[in-house]
């Protein structure tokens, strides 16, 4: 891997008409529009076999969905490809489409999965909840001094670690820090 | 899962490689004889009722909502009604043009997925094969040119898609009346640069599907095939028009029951009928009546109903299809995957026309008349005929909206094959394996029924098979999920 100079995908998915499913396209529009470079960014309502041939193109790929368990702000772990069999044209899963970049066409890319705590999903709506709001700002600071960086080690040390959120400042703002596991 | 003799009703739940949740239980006697079988669709969508009170100018955005499968096709008939409420049916060049290469590139799409990455693996190492390999992984060890392939043709559909309607899923392209945008020359080129290529895979995919069901003619012929009527869209002069066109019905030998069909008189000519076992409900020819008016869509009613395709390599398969029943409606329901990969082939072709034409680069993209108050779009959906049906109030707003989907209209054939199938291959075995269980699959996949948009949930669409005794005990099932 290029230290350094890694190239990173980062695909953003869930469904913006179902409130805080929306968080995974809303993360990859506010990484957007930081114009990172060596950064591709990718929205789409769910992931799709054929993801498997820009997934196969990076050396890192982050998926970032809504989660809907675990705790706030966000989870983040590394994936490792997965073979086990349970796909429509509905779903596919994270690990799945690294298996498939894996296996046809040979790509050693590393995935890792970020999963932002939503907290309202039940209704129709185009909003993202306050929670669910500070959360994804929690998790464009996390990701954004990876991107920058764009060495692929650190993501993967990242991976080790948890992040916790600690209200710091004097206007409620919450700051996210990660700690060792 | 295996049963022992002991057990007498098996569920298979979820049904796997399928698009939706469903579940298929299989009813047998004390000496193992399958009894009944079924297919039951275990959600229930609400989707006509939602959309009540919505103004008409939204619905070909919301309708895609329905599921994010054929969300193109949705689109396209919401809008193709909506054309007419607003007086703009007579779409200008550019907008229809753009509207058939947005649904082109997504039969194109929805085809290849279907078949390659759901269906092949049961074709090329079996239907009881080990189901470690029997999967696109499988494909991919053994196959890898065919894995790249498939992942390739998914691809430019959905780019075509992305390019007519500005999203690869739940895009914005068609409006009432017409279009918002053309195609650009860098667009146009982007598409081109991949067509031959996307041609030639398209010609493998028909050779791959009548390879397969010319040498195993008799085992498909007696795999949950029977007679049925077909259903289809066909142009004036009788070509298979995916888009536009009026209703053809014809019988199992071919005889016409009704053709050119008024779409906004459908109901005169379709009726659906209400069971209890199930969420979606069975449409039938009222001519014929509940009972025997049952009939079949999508690629196999389509390739059967049509007089010919404008298109020739795809034309040139056509035929090489129907010399296998003498030029008589081909009833095999394995050869709906032949059929399909023809179909493949002819949106392939007709990308490529239209890639050269002109017209879709023009700029008159929108025309309007006298509005009116009801209105009926129908289309060829990759999986079957689609039926929107909208009324309107004063205020524009939605009051009624009918849906009959593809997979609806496919229902009573899907029991029929599933029914076939189990008496076939389950009855008197004393062990019920895995292998065999998916036989009842690869019936019901033949159809690529999506399950979810066919019943009126949004989230999870899985499929479950149930094995129950005599007594009603529910003996074993499968669930999506589990390791097979």
């Amino acid at each position: 891997m290029r230290t350094g100079t890694a190239n990173i995908l980062l695909i953003g998915y869930g469904n913006p008409g179902r409130l805080d499913d929306g968080l995974g396209p809303a993360f990859a529009e506010a990484v957007r529009a930081k114009m990172l470079p060596g950064v591709t960014i990718e929205t789409n309502y769910q992931l799709n076999v054929e993801d498997a041939a820009m997934v196969a193109e990076h050396d890192v790929v982050v998926f970032a969905d809504a989660h809907a368990a675990c705790p706030d702000p966000f989870s983040y772990e590394k994936l490792m490809p997965r073979t086990e069999f349970a796909f429509s044209s509905h779903t596919i899963e994270p690990a799945t489409l690294l298996a498939i970049a894996r296996d046809v066409f040979d790509s050693p890319a590393q995935g890792y999965a970020l999963g932002i705590r939503g907290h309202e999903f039940d209704e129709f709506g185009e909003s993202i909840s306050p929670q669910a709001g500070r959360n994804l700002d929690a998790a464009v600071r996390f990701i954004e001094p990876l991107l920058l960086v764009r060495d692929a080690a650190m993501f993967e040390a990242e991976s080790v670690t948890r992040c916790v959120v600690k209200p710091t400042s004097m206007n409620g703002a919450e700051e996210c820090k990660t700690e060792s596991m | 899962m295996v049963a022992t003799t002991d057990t007498k009703k098996i569920v298979i739940e979820p049904v796997t490689r399928v698009e939706g949740h469903g579940k298929v239980t299989i009813l047998l006697d004390e000496n193992n004889e399958v009894q009944q079988a079924r297919l039951h669709i275990v959600e229930f969508r609400g989707f006509e009722r939602f959309i009540q009170g919505r103004p008409y100018w939204e619905l070909p955005v919301i309708v895609q909502r329905l599921c994010g499968i054929c969300p193109v096709s949705h689109h396209l008939c919401a809008a193709k009604a909506v054309d007419r409420l607003v007086g703009g049916e007579n779409l200008t060049p550019t907008a229809e043009k753009m509207r058939r290469l947005m649904h082109y590139g997504q039969t194109f799409q929805s085809h290849v997925l279907h078949f390659f990455h759901l269906c092949s693996p049961d074709l090329l190492f079996g239907f009881d094969a080990d189901p470690a390999i029997r999967n696109v992984f499988g494909i991919a060890a053994k196959f890898p040119e065919l894995g790249k392939q498939a992942i390739f043709m998914r691809k430019f559909g959905q780019e075509c898609i992305r390019v007519t309607a500005g999203k690869k899923i739940h895009g914005t392209g068609a409006i009432p009346g017409g279009i918002n945008k053309n195609l650009t020359i860098e667009e146009r080129d982007f598409l081109l640069k991949d067509m031959d290529q996307m041609m030639e895979w398209s010609r493998g995919a028909v050779k791959i599907a009548k390879d397969y069901t010319v040498e195993n003619l008799e085992m498909a012929a007696g795999f949950g095939s029977f007679d049925s009527s077909h259903v289809g869209l066909v142009r004036e002069d009788g070509a298979l028009d995916l888009y536009n066109g009026g209703l053809r019905a014809i019988d199992k030998d071919g005889n016409t029951i009704f053709d050119h069909m008024d779409n906004q008189k459908y109901l005169d000519f379709i009726a659906e009928e209400v069971k209890p076992w199930s969420y979606m409900k069975f449409p039938f020819i009222k001519s014929i009546g509940p009972e025997d008016g049952w009939y079949r869509v999508g690629p196999l009613a389509r390739i059967n109903a049509c007089d010919f395709i404008d298109t020739p390599e795809a034309e040139a398969a056509r035929q090489e299809f129907a010399a296998v029943t003498n030029g008589k409606p081909n009833n095999i329901t394995l050869a709906y995957h032949w059929a399909r990969m023809i179909e493949v082939l002819h949106s392939a072709e007709k990308i490529q026309e239209l890639l050269h034409d002109d017209d879709l680069q023009g700029e008159d993209l929108v025309v309007k008349g006298e509005p009116r108050r009801e209105a009926v779009g129908i289309l060829e959906a990759p999986r079957g005929t689609l039926f929107h049906h909208y009324k309107i109030d004063e205020n524009d707003q939605v009051t009624m909206c009918n849906l009959i989907v593809s997979t609806t209209s496919n229902n009573m054939p899907m029991n029929m094959a599933v029914t076939g199938v189990a008496k076939k291959y389950l009855s008197g075995k004393k062990e019920i394996t895995e292998g065999l269980l998916n036989h009842i699959e690869v019936a019901i996949r033949a159809y690529d029924p999506c399950l979810s948009c066919a019943t009126h949930a949004m989230g999870q669409m899985p499929l479950k098979v149930k094995l129950v005794d005599c007594e009603g005990n529910v003996i074993d099932s499968r669930t999506k999920g589990a390791s097979w």
